[in-house]
């Protein structure tokens, strides 16, 4: 048992740390490649199998006039628009799940658990069906091609998520702590904001993690619905492949599109690690 | 003054959760709502607590209509059966939330919440996470968060019952203690519970629930000798009075071809058929008694549970020592009849041993 299952866990781990790093390795190189770095056959070693060269990076900061790309502009589009969605999704989501973990609704035939689903719906549907809808929506209140227009659009997709996850985790907090500081003085409102909030900032976490992530990634809507005024970092990212696909930049932009993910999840696993997330409702 | 409650009913769904309750709690004493899980202690309390509202019904307490004052005006105090404190604050910090809510002096709520942890016995544990601390503890710290509002309302919601067997007993020692000192004169204490034995060393005024409605209130002693009905005699007795179909025949009783004679307090019965109840301390194993046949032998603490047979009857009796039985043994018992009650076939108290009457 002992010295085989200490040998297969460290071979697993291994393995599976070579198959996740490899691709992020592979694209840090090619970043420093140029044409003929790139098409002299596999190389992975700097100054030895290949000359690092700073081109692919610098295409991207560069203005379209003196032949870069300009990923900075779209860079920062991204990150506003995905920042301001999520965190908007996050206080209305978390509001909207409180309201229906804790109150009773009723209008007919519709009652809490339907207003969940319906909130789930919206993301059942493929993109592809709400892209006209969207498209015409946001052309008839004149939004089409603005970060405004952006943002609302990623709400829909965000908050229903926010919604899902916050649902379930208010419904794991006992409904008595919520009359207990009732009891002791808190009216509603601050009985929420005091108690039952700070509470849930696990779930904050989690369904703010998976807001940025989803608005970050989304590459569909935003290449339907923007056109020349507003470009976010995706459809930038894609629009860079040309005639000569040009793989240092495309895997510079690459990184430098993971990067807020990878600081993301940091975060998130110092914050699990230092064990403030687990024991906090017993 | 008083807390009055004129027939609260609350009915969600097909059942009454309450059932036309009435109460008048006076300021100074201490209620104890006993009855059976789901028998709407619960629902009451919360009702009280302004929780729920219940569908019909009045309250009022100082003067005013209570159930349109809301939950956090209402000055009150309660502990759940389960432990519920707040998760992310420490125990100082839990203590001192209903005074911090109050926007009580800082000086003062250091000097009230230490007071209120020393009478709980949890000082020194001021800085401690709540989920570093043991069921018991925990619980103490819920209960001095709640007295250390001097709350006009102390609302005890079964404090004791997810409790280990040790705590509970130490921590009801406390509670008795915290009663008989630290309770103003101007508050009312509510505690509910399953457990007659809990309702009877409490000893304050005894309200019986059973699905919702009030079945009898009086004295701890007075449930005790004289229950109203059945179901009162059965959910006041742990284990539940034994109730036995008997007749009256020339001074003798009838049960189960057994006869005995009749007790003095018993002759003036009217009825020839009637309800016998015998509490499970009232029947002896004894070698001059009648024969029964065991059916399962529980042995709890330091006394033994015996539930016997005989043709259509089923008894409970507890013996004071530990003995080892086997199922089907047959043993002798006598019943002590100067301790049997009469109720009448609608299962009302007839004659009881005491002197009580319902009929």
């Amino acid at each position: 048992m002992g010295k085989l299952y200490k040998f297969l866990k460290y071979f697993f781990i291994t393995f599976w740390a070579v198959f996740v790093v490899a691709p992020f390795l592979w694209a840090l190189t090619t970043s420093f490649k140029d044409f003929n770095s790139v098409n002299g056959g596999a190389t992975y070693i700097p100054w030895v199998d290949f000359e690092p060269k700073l081109e692919g990076w610098r295409v991207l900061i560069k203005s379209p006039a003196n032949g870069g790309v300009d990923i900075i502009e779209p860079y920062f589009n991204s990150l506003f628009v995905t920042c301001t969605a999520s965190l908007i999704s996050i206080v209305l989501g978390t509001l909207s799940a409180y309201a229906l973990s804790r109150f009773t609704f009723k209008a007919g035939f519709v009652k809490n658990n339907d207003i969940t689903f319906f909130f789930i719906s919206q993301r059942i549907m493929p993109p592809i069906v709400l892209s006209i809808p969207f498209f015409l929506f946001l052309g008839a209140i004149n939004l089409l091609d603005s970060l405004i227009g952006l943002i609302v659009v990623y709400i829909v997709l965000l908050m229903p998520i926010a919604v899902w996850i916050m649902v379930d985790f208010f419904n794991k907090v006992p409904r008595e702590i919520d009359e207990t500081a009732l009891i002791d003085g808190c009216n509603p409102y601050q009985a929420f904001f005091k108690v039952v909030l700070p509470n849930s900032i696990p779930g904050l976490i989690v369904a703010g993690m998976f807001c940025i992530i989803f608005g970050w990634i989304d590459f569909f809507f935003a290449f339907i619905l923007t056109f020349t005024e507003v470009q976010l970092l995706p459809v930038k990212i894609v629009a860079l492949n040309s005639s000569i696909t040009p793989w240092w930049s495309l895997s510079a932009s690459a990184l430098v599109s993971v990067a807020p993910l990878i600081i993301v999840a940091f975060i998130v696993e110092r914050y699990l690690s230092k064990g403030n997330l687990s024991g906090a409702i017993k | 003054m008083n807390l009055v409650a004129e027939n609260l009913s609350y009915k969600p769904d097909e059942q009454f959760h309450l059932n036309e309750v009435s109460f008048n709690f006076e300021k100074g004493n201490i209620y104890t709502i006993l009855g059976r899980t789901l028998s709407g202690k619960t629902t009451l309390l919360k009702t009280i607590a302004g929780l729920l509202t219940p569908d019909t019904g009045a309250m009022q307490f100082e003067d005013k209509d209570f159930l349109k004052v809301p939950v956090w005006e209402r000055n009150i105090a309660m502990v759940y059966q389960q432990f519920i404190n707040y998760p992310h604050l420490n125990v100082f910090e839990n203590v001192a939330f209903p005074l911090k809510q109050r926007k009580v002096d800082d000086q003062l709520i250091n000097d009230e919440v230490t007071k209120s942890l020393k009478s709980v016995g949890l000082e020194g544990y001021e800085t401690r996470k709540i989920q570093e601390l043991s069921g018991g503890q925990q619980q103490r710290v819920s209960l001095a968060r709640s007295l250390v509002k001097n709350a006009k309302i102390l609302l005890l919601d079964e404090p004791l019952v997810n409790l280990d067997y040790k705590l509970r007993e130490q921590l009801r020692e406390e509670f008795k203690n915290i009663f008989s000192q630290g309770l103003s004169e101007d508050s009312i204490v509510v505690f509910s519970t399953t457990d007659p034995r809990e309702a009877m060393e409490i000893n304050g005024e005894v309200i019986v629930l059973d699905e919702g409605k009030v079945l009898q209130v009086g004295p701890a002693k007075e449930i005790f000798e004289n229950p109203k009905t059945l179901k009162v005699a059965e959910i006041s007795n742990d284990p539940p009075m034994n109730i036995l179909k008997a007749s009256i025949e020339t001074n003798k009783i009838k049960f189960e071809e057994i006869e005995v004679e009749l007790p003095n307090h018993l002759s003036n019965l009217k009825e020839k058929n009637f309800n016998l109840g015998i509490r499970a301390s009232d029947i002896k194993l004894s070698d001059s008694g009648f024969e029964f046949e065991v059916e399962l032998a529980e042995i709890s603490g330091s006394e033994t549970l015996l539930h016997l047979k005989r043709g259509n009857s089923r008894i409970i009796i507890s013996i004071e020592e530990v003995l080892n039985f086997n199922i089907h043994d047959k043993v002798k018992i006598s019943f002590n009849i100067n301790k049997i009650y009469a109720f009448n076939e609608n299962g009302v108290l007839s004659s009881s041993p005491f002197g009580g009457s319902y009929v």
